[in-house]
């Protein structure tokens, strides 16, 4: 039972049986709380508490569906080459827009925090939240978070981008095809991509653009929050 | 669809070398977006050598997320500790973003692609 309940070919065959059964809840009621990312996580969580197994099992067993994400990223480079147009008609703004949106997301990532009363670990683990994991986490580690803590904002983040960005375009009245895939992608990267590619072409590649950009961005943007700050005496 | 496999393996991991030497400050997939984007650009591959693949990639991206997810199991404790702080942040901030960018760049960006039925 033990043997069985450790194979990876459980693990790897339960997380495709739950993220399809997630998707097609999510199909049909299109409630945006009801996201199967967020759905699946929580589901498989509690399979893994139930069971007693190891999350170091789970993440082996289940190498290969993660791995995936990398070769996913490369090619959204095919989905940029179909909209080259679009992008170079748009660099200049699309420069300057993320890089307003990675310092109002810094900036308003500080001032909840402090507000709230986290602690300075607390704040640089979630400051950089709108950008994909493995830069965010590069990005906390330098400055003093935690990468658990990190990960987990960049997934709520990711989640909560996604449902949110199409009510936040209705109310500021956002409809330009490029400027819905760069908010997609600069706020909830590779969960907001998805999406993004749901809603058009041009949005789906300028959102995959956009993830890098905003890494860049928010790069940038940490050090010259710090110090503006520090020359404030925030 | 073994030679359109290779092609993104190859790319990717010429993202991760060029990611090495950089220090890993951007991680090799994104280098590889960059570097499979310009080939496709300077014709040195050609879109039918890579579209199904790149399409059913990118069509099912979500799931890949799942795994890595999963690892928050590993820290509830540090996430329940300061959850309100989090969510707060993350939804208000996430907000915010979306409205910047997207404001921007619908101001300053050009405007000629927007669809006919937006309106």
């Amino acid at each position: 039972m033990d043997a069985f309940l450790q194979s990876h070919l459980l693990w790897l065959t339960l997380t495709l049986a739950v993220y399809a059964g997630a998707s097609w809840i999510f199909s049909r009621l299109h409630l945006g709380l009801l996201h199967p990312l967020l759905v699946s996580t929580a589901v498989m969580i509690g399979l893994l508490k139930l069971t007693g197994v190891s999350y170091a099992t789970y993440a082996e067993s289940t190498d290969m569906i993660s791995f995936m994400l990398g070769p996913a990223v490369v090619s959204l480079g095919y989905v940029l080459y179909e909209q080259i147009d679009h992008i170079r008609r748009n660099v200049t703004s699309i420069l300057v827009s993320t890089f307003a949106g990675s310092v109002v997301g810094v900036v308003s990532v500080i001032a909840i925090l402090r507000i709230t009363g986290a602690d300075s670990a607390v704040i640089a683990s979630i400051a950089p939240k709108s950008v994909t994991t493995p830069i965010a986490i590069q990005l906390s580690e330098q400055s003093g978070g935690i990468a658990s803590l990190t990960s987990m904002a960049v997934v709520i983040c990711g989640i909560f981008g996604a449902i949110a960005a199409p009510y936040v375009f209705r109310i500021f009245r956002i409809s330009s095809p490029v400027a819905k895939g760069l908010a997609f992608g600069s706020s909830a990267h590779g969960v907001g991509t998805a999406a993004a590619v749901k809603m058009g072409a041009v949005e789906g590649a300028i959102s995959g653009l956009a993830i890098g950009v905003m890494g860049v961005m928010t790069a940038l943007a940490l050090p010259l929050v710090a110090v503006v700050m520090r020359y404030l005496e925030l | 669809m073994i030679a359109k496999a290779l092609i993104i393996l190859v790319f990717y991991l010429m993202g991760e070398g060029i990611s090495l030497l950089i220090g890993r400050f951007i991680p090799g997939s994104v280098i590889g977006m960059l570097l499979l984007f310009g080939a496709l650009s300077a014709k040195i591959v050609k879109p039918e050598n890579v579209d199904t693949i790149a399409k059913a990639l990118i069509a099912n991206m979500v799931i890949f997320f799942l795994p890595p997810a999963v690892g928050i199991m590993n820290s509830l404790d540090v996430i329940s500790r300061n959850i309100f702080g989090i969510v707060l942040a993350s939804t208000l901030s996430t907000m915010l973003v979306i409205a910047t960018v997207g404001l921007i760049q619908q101001k300053i960006g050009v405007r000629t692609f927007r669809k006919r039925k937006d309106r």
